[in-house]
């Protein structure tokens, strides 16, 4: 009797495990799906080459910058500027300041995230300061830099981008394998 | 709205009206004062009248049913079982009402999304369990803290006419502009909901999120943090005043001028010692508003969650220890960094409360000077 | 449909040899034990939940807080949700399952009886272990039953690894369950019961084990990844790790709609059979009815983002998930109108089961409207997170999914005492609940247009009259329901002898085996003609 209803058994068990690993795999896939859509408004996590990219000179997009230090956090975060007027194509460098103000050495993440989410795509960092952990020793502060450039397939709708950075105090995971502080402040 | 409109809704709504004693509470959703929330409400009210029709219909020919096709009557029950011309008109009719309804409800959330050409930007970051507001165009911030005192909430005083809905520092927008939202979060995943706006949208922690809204009628708005975040999730309400674009000017510039005017008097108060009594009120004060919500008002925190701060080892032998971690918060934790939403006068007067109350009593007090100290980065 | 049964049939009582005391329970692989553990243990849990439903109500009662802590309404509120969801609604299920799909079909057993046994015993030590975290150091889990990330990783307390693992125990308890459903029908169906000869019951169910298959692992994934975000430093849903916290969401729902239709569709074949018996009449549209399931249960896998509208999504994707959310509404609506046709020019008579199963079509519809009204996105930015979200889903779930459980045990319950119960005491109940239900969650809908969220222990004063209203109608509604139990007592103990049909209109196999149905039935299958 139980050999009759061994291969369904076995059948329907290898559907049910392969849904739990379909469970994890929705992690990657739904990473996948954001790169195609812009669905969470995350940017690339590594550095896109600075293509000779026409300049659009006809057209202006406003770039917002927010930084915020989370509140575990207690760094001080901020750009140098809060908006930028560019021409899809042009390349810019944006500094950020961070500065530590406690006694002890802090480890920061950068998060980024565009809104709105769409526009992610077409905002292309060739060199920043969130793709890697930066360390920063107490009193210490220092300038981070963004080099980015904005795609001119930008679709018009989006006249506006903002590009939020959320800072975590990461010190307790810190691996110490990343990069020193790119630039030590004055 | 008003009452006798709200009254004509429905029947059902009548009878409960009745049977409710009067209340003040509005029995349909609120039409809103922009022009979104009155799209949104005419969308609820069309397909809250296409349920109606379609209900009248179904439960009506049940009920005849019911009245006439019983055994009690003598009939003698059919025997038909299918029939593929109806099955078809009630999966067709379905969809066509179905496709009726999904043209103006696109519609609206295509107005919905757009966020361009905003006049003022205002970026919301939800904290356990407040809202933080920040003016991207002028140099104004601030936390908005449910007012409500506690005694109210625990039935020791009577409840005020805003009870819950109210408090300290409400967001201020201009009526005629449009204004952008853009949402964040700092801990969990908060929702910033104003019905009057029809705007609710999520503060998710490391995103962010975009709504607007544009408001002309100048006026107080109330509304209630939406997403499940935690203990007090309750009482993190939102309340929004629309001023005229010139009181709005006024009021911004007051308020850049009022942060402007603490900032100096911090420095000036590096330089002065409060006395025990003072401390300890502005201390108690700052406590019951930031930390109880946690840590409790007797001080004894909640076991296996918040700990305890009576007779901790950090609140009564680790002054400077106690210090940093009020400054710059535990990573990892739910303890904030709190350098950058209290005066430095305050946090010395809350450390001071914390380690002479509920029998902690080292004596100790701590000054603005030894909070700026250790700020610096020379406290040890 | 018609069966013959074979006459030895008849002659089995005599070698109903089981063994006696509490070994019985513990070892029994019978199905028609199994079934009766899993009913009695959901029966419990539904006390459970509700008492913790009686505390919410309480303190709800009045503004202000009088009678528990914020922390703690929120862990009755997370509790209550769990249990009445894996604990009452989805064991009764698979009781009636047991019970019913092989009498149904014709077989012997369930296909695969020890796994039977263990799926049901691991069940009470899973809510075993969620309770015993109630009464940890910072109480139990705290963050809705739906668990957002990251309220229930860093931000929450210890309790979290036993709600994890008490997850995980109901999930692989499901799971065992559904492979034993679906085995059954595969194998075990008597010749000549062909697909479409199958009670409606029995296809719900099927494409309920089906979904519960596809849909239980997943979950058992989110919780894991929970658990290891919370203490094995993995960074899938925080944002300082490069994770994302809406990602939970994606995931959840993926399970969660689908498993609103596993609490869903039993109930649409035990509506299936009861409402033909009581017309006495066939059931109008058998094969649409089949084929409306199977697209409802498909379409499940599409639309579990209408959850998720606030969280911020491109305008397509909302538009996509509010296009096939309102889908949905048409194969449920074929449903409804089935069993309206179905009553049309019948003869009718309305015992307790029929009195249920006709509650169950007008509430379950109006559940069905209320649903259809948070299909429309921007219409759902004001009503999500609100009361009118909690009235939608206790339509569809208490006069629901537990209506429809309740009509059952009516329905059956002659069968598997071999008494008829008390009708008048059941008509107590039914009115009793009807009523009182109504008053519970009717008056939801207009809180929660009013503006007050869900979830919270403490409201403003305009909400306080409909509020006071509301609980009064949930502490009826709670003492409705020891009538119930008063009533299952007296129909195990004793009552009228009940027939091998039962009901006048009564057609399939299990009502051709005697009341109550003997310890083994179909060991010879019967033959269908």
């Amino acid at each position: 009797m139980a050999l009759k209803h061994q291969p369904l058994t076995v059948k329907l068990a290898v559907i049910a495990l392969a849904m739990f690993g379909f469970g994890f795999a929705l992690v990657p896939l739904y990473d996948v799906f954001c790169d195609l859509t812009g669905l969470n408004g995350k940017t690339a996590v590594t550095a896109a080459t600075a293509e000779a990219a026409q300049i659009d000179t006809s057209r202006e997009v406003v770039i917002e910058f927010i930084a915020r230090p989370n509140k575990q956090m207690p760094w001080v975060f901020k750009p140098e500027v809060t908006r930028m007027t560019v021409h899809p194509g042009e390349i810019h460098i944006m500094n950020y300041l961070a500065q530590n103000p406690t006694s002890r050495m802090i480890v920061g993440q950068a998060v980024p995230s565009v809104s709105p989410g769409q526009a992610a795509l077409y905002f292309h960092k060739i060199e920043c300061f969130c793709f890697t952990q930066q360390q920063l020793a107490g009193g210490k502060d220092m300038l981070m830099p963004l080099q980015f450039y904005v795609d001119p397939a930008l679709p018009s709708q989006f006249s506006t981008i903002t590009l939020s950075y959320t800072l975590y105090d990461v010190t307790s995971a810190w691996t110490g394998d990343s990069a020193e502080p790119s630039q030590p402040g004055e | 709205m008003t009452k006798t409109r709200s009254l004509r809704w429905s029947l059902p709504t009548l009878l409960l009206a009745a049977t409710a004693n009067a209340t003040d509470m509005p029995l349909n959703m609120t039409k809103g004062v922009t022009e979104i929330s009155q799209q949104v409400y005419d969308l609820h009210m069309t397909i809250f009248w296409i349920c109606c029709a379609i209900g009248a219909v179904v439960f009506g020919i049940m009920f005849w049913s019911i009245v006439r096709h019983r055994k009690a009557r003598g009939v003698q029950p059919a025997q038909f079982h299918e029939s593929t011309k109806v099955e078809i008109l009630w999966t067709a009719i379905p969809v066509i009402i179905l496709i009726i309804m999904a043209i103006p409800a696109t519609k609206t959330l295509i107005a919905m999304e757009d966020t361009t050409e905003a006049d003022v930007t205002v970026l919301v970051t939800g904290s356990q369990w407040k809202w933080h507001y920040k003016y991207l165009e002028h140099d104004v911030e601030f936390y908005s803290l449910l007012a409500t005192p506690k005694e109210q909430i625990i039935n020791k005083f009577a409840k005020g006419e805003n009870y819950l809905l109210e408090v300290d520092r409400p967001l201020v927008i201009p009526t005629g502009k449009k204004v952008r939202f853009l949402m964040t979060s700092d801990d969990v995943i908060h929702s910033w909901w104003v019905p009057a706006f029809a705007v609710k949208k999520d503060a998710n922690p490391g995103f962010i999120n975009e709504a607007w809204t544009r408001v002309d009628e100048p006026g107080t708005y109330r509304g209630q943090c939406a997403e499940l975040c935690g203990k007090d999730h309750g009482y993190m309400p939102v309340v929004v005043i629309a001023k005229t674009p010139a009181d709005f000017e006024s009021w911004v510039n007051g308020e850049a001028e009022r942060i402007a005017k603490a900032k100096a008097e911090e420095q000036e108060l590096l330089a002065m010692n409060m006395s025990l009594e003072e401390l300890m009120s502005v201390g108690e004060r700052t406590y019951t508003a930031y930390c109880a919500a946690c840590h409790q008002p007797n001080g004894e925190g909640l076991p296996g969650i918040f700990p305890a701060l009576k007779g901790s080892a950090m609140a009564l032998n680790d002054m400077p220890g106690h210090i940093d971690i009020v400054l710059n918060g535990k990573a990892g934790t739910a303890m904030q960094a709190y350098a950058k939403q209290l005066s430095l006068k305050e946090i010395a007067a809350v450390i001071t409360y914390e380690r002479n109350a509920w029998g902690n009593s080292t004596g100790e007090l701590v000054q603005a000077a030894d909070v700026h100290a250790v700020l610096q980065g020379k406290g040890e | 449909m018609s069966a013959v049964v074979t006459d030895h049939e008849h002659d089995h009582e005599h070698h109903d040899h089981k063994p006696s005391g509490i070994k019985r329970w513990f070892y029994t692989t019978n199905h028609k034990d199994i079934g009766t553990m899993y009913l009695v243990f959901a029966l419990v849990m539904f006390f459970i939940g509700g008492a913790m439903a009686m505390v919410i109500r309480a303190e709800l009662f009045q503004p202000g807080m009088q009678f528990v802590e914020p922390n703690f309404f929120n862990q009755m509120t997370t509790v209550h949700g769990l249990i009445m969801v894996f604990g009452a609604v989805m064991p009764a299920f698979t009781g009636l399952a047991n019970w019913m799909i092989p009498m149904m079909i014709g077989a012997p057993d369930m296909a695969l009886p020890r796994m039977n046994n263990w799926s049901f015993w691991i069940l009470p030590f899973a809510f075993l272990i969620l309770l015993i975290s109630l009464f940890m150091p910072g109480g139990g889990p705290s963050f809705g039953w739906t668990f957002y990330a990251p309220l229930s990783t860093t931000y929450s307390g210890d309790s979290t690894a036993l709600f994890v693992f008490s997850v995980h125990i109901m999930g692989i308890s499901s799971i065992m369950g559904a492979i034993n459903v679906i085995v059954t029908i595969f194998n075990l169906r008597a010749p000549g019961m062909t697909w479409m000869k199958m009670p409606l019951f029995v296809w719900t169910w099927l494409i309920t084990a089906f979904l519960l298959i596809m849909v239980m692992p997943v979950l058992a994934g989110a919780v894991t990844m929970v658990l290891t975000d919370k203490y094995f430093g993995t960074s899938f849903f925080d944002a300082a790790g490069g994770g994302d916290p809406v990602l939970f969401q994606h995931i959840f729902w993926f399970f969660g709609h689908p498993e609103v239709y596993i609490m869903i569709l039993p109930a649409f074949g035990i509506v299936s059979s009861i409402v033909p018996t009581f017309a006495r009449k066939p059931l109008f549209g058998y094969a649409s009815m089949v084929y409306a399931t199977s697209s409802i249960a498909l379409l499940s896998f599409l639309v579990w983002a209408h959850h998720m509208f606030t969280t911020g999504m491109p305008v397509a994707g909302a538009l996509f998930f509010m296009y096939c959310t309102m889908l949905i509404a048409v194969p449920t609506g074929v449903k409804v109108f089935n069993w309206v046709a179905t009553m049309w020019r019948g003869a009718m008579t309305f015992e307790v089961p029929m009195m249920f199963a006709l509650a169950f079509i007008v509430l379950f519809t109006i559940g069905g409207f209320s649903g259809l009204m948070l299909a429309i996105t921007p219409a759902d930015f004001q009503y999500h997170d609100t009361y009118f979200v909690v009235a939608h889903f206790h339509y569809v779930l208490v006069t629901g999914a537990v209506f429809s459980i309740i009509a059952a045990a009516y329905y059956w319950l002659p069968k598997w005492t071999g008494h008829m119960y008390d009708e008048k005491l059941g008509q107590w109940h039914f009115w009793c609940s009807l009523i009182s239900v109504n008053l519970l969650f009717f008056p939801m809908h207009f809180v929660g247009l009013a503006g007050m969220p869900r979830r919270i222990p403490d409201y403003a004063l305009q909400f306080a009259d409909f509020n006071a209203f509301i609980s009064i109608g949930g502490f009826l509604f709670g003492a409705s329901q020891l009538i119930f139990v008063w009533l299952l007592v007296k129909c195990a103990r004793g009552g009228e002898k009940a027939t091998a049909q039962v009901w006048e209109g009564a057609e399939g196999l299990e009502w051709e085996v005697p009341s109550p149905a003997p310890y083994h039935t179909f060991e010879t299958p019967p033959v269908i003609k």
